[in-house]
């Protein structure tokens, strides 16, 4: 294999886990957020839904993110550093949230709250799930729009990912994960009760409308602050952001006519779509203006290794998984704690 | 507090609060395959599962704020040490992915052992205690070879300041991985013994000696016994492992100032840097050189005859080998007794004191184990990588660091008294059941 394929094959699996992240701890934080806005008569409800659906699935999430960060300071170490440098603070504050809400859903799951009731653990569960997503956006916004700091100096803290463009890429995938949570949730719930898979139709409708809005918004404010992108998304990645803009309206019509199965599915699909769009926007630069894939990657050696490691790492992990899957039926063990 | 200081010291204390749930993380998976695999035999004693069962709730919490505080330090790693990642990141990054995976098969297998008592067969159910107890030691020792990397740097060529020939596996076998790794985990699953002994030991001070605070008492204690020594031949394998390939910081590990032959092993005593001498150290004369070298007669490098600027701070180093080798031996002497009294007398010493010592140990071994990593991390000052690159060079320029710190300590804290008064209700809760359950059979 040459140096590139590695690079290449090491990116695409990096990227993948990003995708599989977003996708999977995306609709824990939207699931947050819908702890946190539970409102009606079936407010308690809302939040027991919310917990069943997350169980201990949150610990198998979150390791997606460490799967990133550990491959990308191996992989592309000049890239990590430049990033933790630039992005200091939004990562720091991303790190807290992610800490407070492992911490809050922890010791909620295990015993420390009556599940349903609201409780500071919630509250501060609720607020951090809210943070992150939004967090990780504007800082998807600020790497989108080469506001990264090429040299290593004592960076802006702000003035890096605090512009209209980054703040409203942050709304955008707040709202996205949001919309992703309430497909999950409506699928979930269809069988258990009519009334709040409901619920979580109109708040998927809503989230839906939300990100429509700021995804128009991230394209007006995009042709300033990333004109390279916005160009990069409608020739290179033409193909993948059409199809982005197609799974979101089947979902929305999936959800309108409550068919949540085929919404969930489509919202995933749009999703994994944005982020491959962007992708290729951007392909082959990694970190714009100037880091391009073949110029940041370790040496060939250790790129291989790395390849290796996925490989081993997915044949013990895969089988592990499926026998998860196999004991619990793809139900969530912790359901049966949770609402008795 | 500099942003230096202030970046160091929130690595050292994210490190701190993280190696208590790492060890428990590696020790009791084993402890839990020992007791369920008691239970399973014809006949058993009931209270060896009653052992796993509430040993598994706690161990649930332990593993949710241990990978919590895990994904502290990798986030950690980039944000204060984007210096240290650049340099280092292609050459030892692949143990930290690999300890991603190991880490990832743990959460599987704890998710099944946690949820699947009813679901899996007794028998299956043990079962999965063998990749639990298997990954937890693994992601250890991933991580661990990354230490001992920064300790005895390998597997690179450095040709004008830039990094050459490169080659992952011979950083990963550097010299240093099998001399620190065997002590580590040996130090793991030591702590979780004492641990878990202390935790039956207090609750017999406190009147409850039925059939199952014995057993955990002995469990725990036998795990401890049997690492004790174990752990002391490896420290010393440790040290001498140091004279050879870092002897600055086995100067400062034994307050060693001016060049000697013969050199005194010192107990105790406080290192004063600016006077130059070790105060109130009990001296054995030629100590030092035997130990280190084998020889009385040897000559030990004295801290000042390096170049000032390459010198670790030795108070806080010297101190902590003496607590860490100090309560090895005295861990060493508790066993000693309490299984010397067992084996004569043929029944368990419950007196006050062997209980009040006992439920001290719990916390003993595990403030060895912080020290045993202070002398590593702060013997290595000022390198992160040694002899290669500075700690002062690999921080990160952007500021804020202090506030970064303190908030990260105010979380910390917090998060610890949490968990605390989680295992207390937990274990209130425990002993509810066990007070109905003691009422319908008596
Ligand atoms: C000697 C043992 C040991 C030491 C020194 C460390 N760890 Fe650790 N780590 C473990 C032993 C361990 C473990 C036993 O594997 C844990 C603890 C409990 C658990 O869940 O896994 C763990 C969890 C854990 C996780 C959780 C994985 C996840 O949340 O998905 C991460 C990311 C790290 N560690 C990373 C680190 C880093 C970056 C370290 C040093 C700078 C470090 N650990 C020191
Ligand atoms: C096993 C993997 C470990 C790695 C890769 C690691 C890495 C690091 C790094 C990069 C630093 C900052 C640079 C430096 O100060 O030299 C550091 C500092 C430190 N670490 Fe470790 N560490 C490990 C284990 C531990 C553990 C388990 C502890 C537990 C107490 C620990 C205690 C400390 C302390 C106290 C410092 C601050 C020392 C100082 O900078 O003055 N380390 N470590
Ligand atoms: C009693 C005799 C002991 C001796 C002579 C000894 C010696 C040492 C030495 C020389 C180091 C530094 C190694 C290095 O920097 O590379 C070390 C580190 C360490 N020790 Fe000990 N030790 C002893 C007992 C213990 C005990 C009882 C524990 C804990 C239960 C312990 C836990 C550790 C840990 C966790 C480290 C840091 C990790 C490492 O560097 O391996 N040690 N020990």
């Amino acid at each position: 294999m040459s140096a590139h394929a590695l690079n290449l094959s090491v990116a695409a699996v990096l990227w993948l886990a990003m995708i599989t992240y977003a996708v999977l701890a995306g609709a824990d934080f939207g699931g947050g957020v819908w702890d946190l806005l539970a409102t009606g008569p079936r407010a308690r409800d809302q939040r027991r839904a919310v917990s069943v659906a997350m169980g201990p699935v949150w610990e198998a999430n979150h390791v997606w993110l460490i799967f990133m960060i550990t491959g990308l300071f191996t992989a592309f170490p000049v890239v990590f550093s430049r990033l933790a440098v630039g992005l200091y603070l939004p990562f720091t504050l991303i790190l807290f949230g992610i800490v407070l809400r492992g911490a809050a859903f922890a010791f909620r799951a295990h015993g420390a709250g009556e599940d349903g009731q609201p409780s500071a653990w919630g509250t501060a569960f609720g607020i951090a799930s809210a943070i992150t997503p939004f967090l990780l956006g504007a800082c998807a916004g600020s790497v989108a729009s080469s506001r990264v700091p090429a040299e290593a100096g004592p960076a802006a803290l702000f003035a890096v990912w605090v512009t209209p463009f980054t703040l409203t890429c942050g709304a955008l995938a707040l709202a996205i994960c949001a919309g992703l949570a309430a497909a999950y949730l409506a699928v979930e719930q269809e069988a258990v009760s009519q009334d709040l898979a409901e619920d979580f139709r109109r708040r998927a409708l809503g989230a839906g409308a939300a990100a429509l809005v700021f995804a128009v918004l991230a394209l007006v404010t995009g042709l300033g602050a990333a004109p390279g992108l916005i160009r990069g998304l409608l020739a290179q990645a033409l193909p993948l952001t059409a199809l982005a803009f197609a799974a979101a309206a089947v979902a929305a019509a999936a959800m309108l006519r409550r068919r949540y199965l085929l919404a969930r599915t489509a919202a995933v699909a749009q999703v994994a779509l944005v982020l491959l769009a962007w992708a290729a926007a951007q392909y082959p630069v990694i970190l714009p203006p100037d880091l391009t894939l073949d110029g940041t990657a370790s040496p060939p050696e250790s790129m291989a290794l790395l390849l290796g490691t996925f490989v081993v790492g997915a044949l013990l992990l895969v089988p592990s998984l499926i026998l998860l899957f196999r004991v619990f039926k793809g139900r969530n063990p912790a359901a049966g704690r949770a609402v008795t | 507090m500099s942003e230096y200081i202030a970046g160091r010291a929130q690595m050292g204390s994210s490190l701190a609060f993280h190696i208590i749930f790492a060890s428990l993380g590696v020790g009791l998976p084993l402890l839990l395959l020992i007791v369920e695999g008691l239970s399973l035999r014809a006949g058993a004693d009931p209270n060896w599962h009653l052992l796993a069962r509430r040993w598994s709730k706690a161990f649930g919490i332990l593993f949710a704020v241990g990978a919590v505080s895990g994904t502290v330090l990798s986030f950690e790693l980039g944000l204060l040490w984007p210096g240290f990642m650049r340099f280092a990141g292609g050459i030892i990054g692949l143990p930290f992915s690999m300890e991603g995976f190991a880490f990832f098969i743990e959460a599987i297998f704890v998710g099944l052992y946690l949820y699947g008592w009813e679901r899996l067969s007794p028998m299956a159910h043990w079962l999965t205690t063998i990749p639990l107890a298997i990954s937890g030691a693994a992601s250890a020792w991933f991580v661990t070879t990354a230490n001992a990397w920064m300790n005895s740097p390998a597997g690179f060529r450095l040709v004008a300041g830039r990094v050459t020939d490169v080659h992952p596996l011979q950083a990963i076998f550097n010299p240093g991985t099998p001399i620190e790794t065997i002590h580590t985990t040996i130090s793991s699953y030591l702590a979780t013994g004492f641990a878990v002994a202390a935790v039956y030991a207090a609750g017999m001070l406190r009147g409850r000696t039925g059939g199952l605070h014995r057993r955990g008492l002995i469990v725990g204690l036998a795990l401890g016994a049997i690492c004790t020594p174990l752990q002391i031949v490896s420290g010393d394998i440790n040290a001498r492992w140091v004279a050879d390939h870092q002897p600055i910081k086995l100067a400062a590990m034994e307050g060693q100032f001016q060049t000697e032959t013969g050199a005194p092993l010192r107990i105790g005593g406080l290192p004063d840097p600016a006077a130059g001498v070790t105060r109130f150290a009990v001296e054995i004369p030629g100590g030092l050189s035997f130990l280190a070298y084998g020889d009385v007669t040897r000559t030990v490098r004295g801290l000042n005859s390096y170049p000032a600027d390459q010198r670790p701070d030795p108070r806080m180093v010297h101190v902590s080998f003496q607590v860490m080798v100090a309560i090895g031996f005295g861990l060493l002497g508790l066993v000693t007794w309490f299984f010397g009294w067992l084996w004569v007398r043929r029944r368990v010493p419950e007196s006050r004191l062997m209980l009040t010592l006992v439920t001290l140990s719990g916390f003993a071994g595990f403030v060895a184990v912080e020290a045993g990593w202070m002398v590593t991390e702060l013997g290595r000052q000022p390198w992160i990588i040694y002899g290669v690159v500075r700690t002062s060079e690999a921080i990160t320029p952007a500021p804020g660091l202090v506030v970064s710190f303190l908030v990260s300590i105010a979380i910390y804290i917090g998060l610890a008294i949490a968990l605390i008064l989680l295992l207390l209700r937990l274990a209130a809760g425990t002993r509810r059941q066990e007070a109905d359950g003691a009422k319908a059979d008596r």
